[in-house]
């Protein structure tokens, strides 16, 4: 099976203290990272590779720098990588995105296309149905679970309500959840490997893409306004000492909550 | 006045009503429903007129036959604006709308003024931003809990829409839904009140504590990532930057440390209590009340406390 998956690098904002157990191979360079959500989409990738054969191949659009998550992509264990980059992309939006992916994606073929549900940047959730509508194939979107049969495939799909079960035949693109796998970590092997694996780098030019209908010239809505909000201040605090739930209860009553 | 849209899945939710009274502003309101409408709620909230779209072509195919019936409504109404909740589902339908007409979107607002200005919050809600689409007419997701829903009469008319899902609509059918418990608790991210439990709860057992005050105070139970991953609660329940976000009146953090990925899902909360033994815990620096102690104690005495009072 040829897989695409679909890895986009987010800034940290502010995640790195965190993220340090799980990412301390490099987090002293690293202000920019790959999409959490990405990750599982790798890892459900490689899955399907091991258990039935085929190929996986990153594919990003992004700046220059992207290249450092790239790479960390491919030390998971993916075949290459291909990196849209060009400068008229700066200052994308959704739909310019989309466009771009769907056009690099008209050039790889993939039977299965897979994508984070969400990235953690801008939380749109809309990427993988705009590359199902541009590319006319069937989006199988907020996978839990995700079963590959010859051609055909079944996702359990994580709705606010419980889950539904869906079903369609390749091509396809699957968004995942992290609840779908456990990502593995890069082995030192595998980082080295990553090193030698072929990145193809692809402009606007490549894919027949005009540099107007993407970045800033080409965006589809714009921001007017940016502030920030104050941050909030931490208001009492008292220690419990044999009252605390009824001085708890106290405030909520005050505040009309009970 | 020009038609103005609101997508309505899944009954009537607050979100709609919220989205209801928001598209007030903008034009005559026109609900599109999939399923049964309830016509008198919808009514009551202000909708001039609904749209119903049913059957076998939209019940057994996912998101993608909902994008072609409102496309074809907005190639026909030309509307003011088309809102949809920011619900997994109201987000994918935007999406393929927007490429669709080849029109802009704007997910995730808090806000819309007449002219189509939205309101978002950004950064895990540290930061605020006005935004318009500059392609085409504002389709705007919006975000429960944004504005409070203020009936005003209407009689709407209702008009059945026949459905023409194209074979591209039908490559992904949905063979079964499974609803799984929730029980008589409001929606997570529609509830005034959330009451989450984290790590500090310590195991599955012990969110009957969490469940017992969220029912005393009439809200949802919500949960930490560490709290999910360590199987003490469903998924669906997760509050933060990889779950849900939520912006309740109230939000009571039971054993959260309150770390910058969990904030990202609640620190836009109107008030936030928290108790947790950890004086030096995180979450104190954005609690508007917080108690220094043991869950498992002040937890029951607060119960006790809610119903001596009730
Ligand atoms: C990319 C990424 C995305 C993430 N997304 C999310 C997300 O969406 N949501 C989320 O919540 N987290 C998320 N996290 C995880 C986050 O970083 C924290 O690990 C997590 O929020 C911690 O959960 P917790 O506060 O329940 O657990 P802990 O940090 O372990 O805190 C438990 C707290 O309970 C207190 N406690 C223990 N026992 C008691 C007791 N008996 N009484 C009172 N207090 C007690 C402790 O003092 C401690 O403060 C994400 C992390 C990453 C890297
Ligand atoms: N610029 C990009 N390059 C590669 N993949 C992307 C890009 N933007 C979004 N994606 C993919 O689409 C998913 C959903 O993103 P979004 O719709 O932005 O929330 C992400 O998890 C990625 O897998």
């Amino acid at each position: 099976m040829n897989i695409v998956v679909l890895v986009k690098q987010v800034p940290d904002s502010g995640a790195e203290r965190t993220l340090s157990a799980d990412y301390s191979v490099d987090r002293a360079s690293a202000s920019n990272v790959i999409n959490e959500m990405d990750e599982y989409a790798i890892e459900e990738a490689l899955k399907i590779k091991e258990a039935h054969g085929g190929e996986v191949t990153v594919l990003t659009v992004g700046p220059a720098g992207a290249t450092e998550s790239i790479r960390k992509a491919l030390s998971m264990g993916p075949d290459k990588a291909v990196h849209v980059q060009d400068d008229a992309l700066h200052g994308s939006c959704a739909v310019a995105t989309s466009k771009v992916l769907a056009a690099a994606l008209r050039t790889l073929n993939a039977d299965l296309i897979i994508s984070g549900a969400e990235s953690t940047d801008g939380r749109v959730q809309v990427v993988p149905h705009m590359l199902a509508e541009l590319l006319g194939v069937a989006a199988l979107t907020g996978a839990r679970k995700l079963t590959v049969d010859g051609s055909q495939l079944t996702v359990e799909r994580q709705t606010d309500e419980g889950y539904e079960v869906v079903t369609a035949a390749t091509p396809a693109i699957v968004s995942v959840w992290d609840t779908i796998n456990e990502p593995r970590y890069p082995s030192f092997k595998g980082i080295m490997a990553a090193k030698k694996k072929p990145v193809q780098s692809l402009s606007l030019g490549d894919l027949g893409v005009s540099a107007g209908e993407v970045g800033s010239a080409g965006a589809t809505s714009q921001v007017l306004e940016y502030s920030k909000r104050p941050a909030r201040t931490g208001g009492a605090k008292v220690v419990d000492e044999g009252t605390g739930g009824e001085q708890l209860v106290a405030y909520l009553a005050t505040e009309k909550f009970v | 006045m020009a038609e103005v849209l609101v997508v309505v899945e899944n009954g009537v939710k607050k979100v709609t009503l919220e989205m209801l009274t928001i598209a007030r502003g903008l034009g005559s309101v026109s609900a599109v429903v999939f399923g049964d409408a309830d016509t008198a709620k919808l009514g009551e909230f202000g909708a001039e007129k609904i749209y119903t779209a049913s059957g076998e072509d939209v019940d057994g195919y996912l998101v993608a036959p909902k994008a072609t019936v409102v496309a074809e409504l907005v190639k026909r109404v030309q509307p003011a604006a088309v809102l949809l909740a920011s619900t997994q589902e109201g987000k994918e339908i935007a999406a393929r709308l927007a490429i669709k007409l080849d029109n802009g979107l704007l997910t995730d607002a808090v806000g819309l003024d007449a002219d189509g200005t939205a309101t978002q919050a950004i950064f895990a809600g540290s930061a605020i931003v006005k935004s318009k689409v500059t392609k085409g007419l504002p389709i705007v997701t919006i975000r429960p809990n944004s504005v409070t829903p203020e009936p005003s009469a209407a009689t709407p008319a209702v008009e059945e829409l026949t459905v023409a899902a194209s074979d591209a609509d039908k490559l992904t059918k949905v063979v079964e839904r499974v609803a799984e418990q929730k029980g008589s608790r409001p929606e997570l991210t529609e509830a005034g009140i959330v009451v989450s439990g984290g790590r500090g709860v310590g195991n599955a057992d012990n969110f009957k504590l969490v469940e017992e005050l969220a029912d005393l105070l009439g809200g949802a139970v919500g949960a930490s990532r560490a709290a999910v991953d360590s199987g003490y609660y469903p998924h669906q329940f997760q509050v933060g930057q990889t779950g849900k976000t939520v912006s309740p009146q109230l939000y009571v953090a039971l054993g959260i440390s309150g770390a910058i990925q969990h904030r990202a899902g609640m620190q836009t909360s109107k008030t936030i209590v928290a108790v947790n033994k950890d004086a030096e815990a995180p979450i104190f620096e954005l609690a508007d009340f917080g108690v220094v102690g043991d869950l498992f104690k002040v937890v029951p005495q607060a119960a006790d406390e809610i119903r001596k009072r009730k």
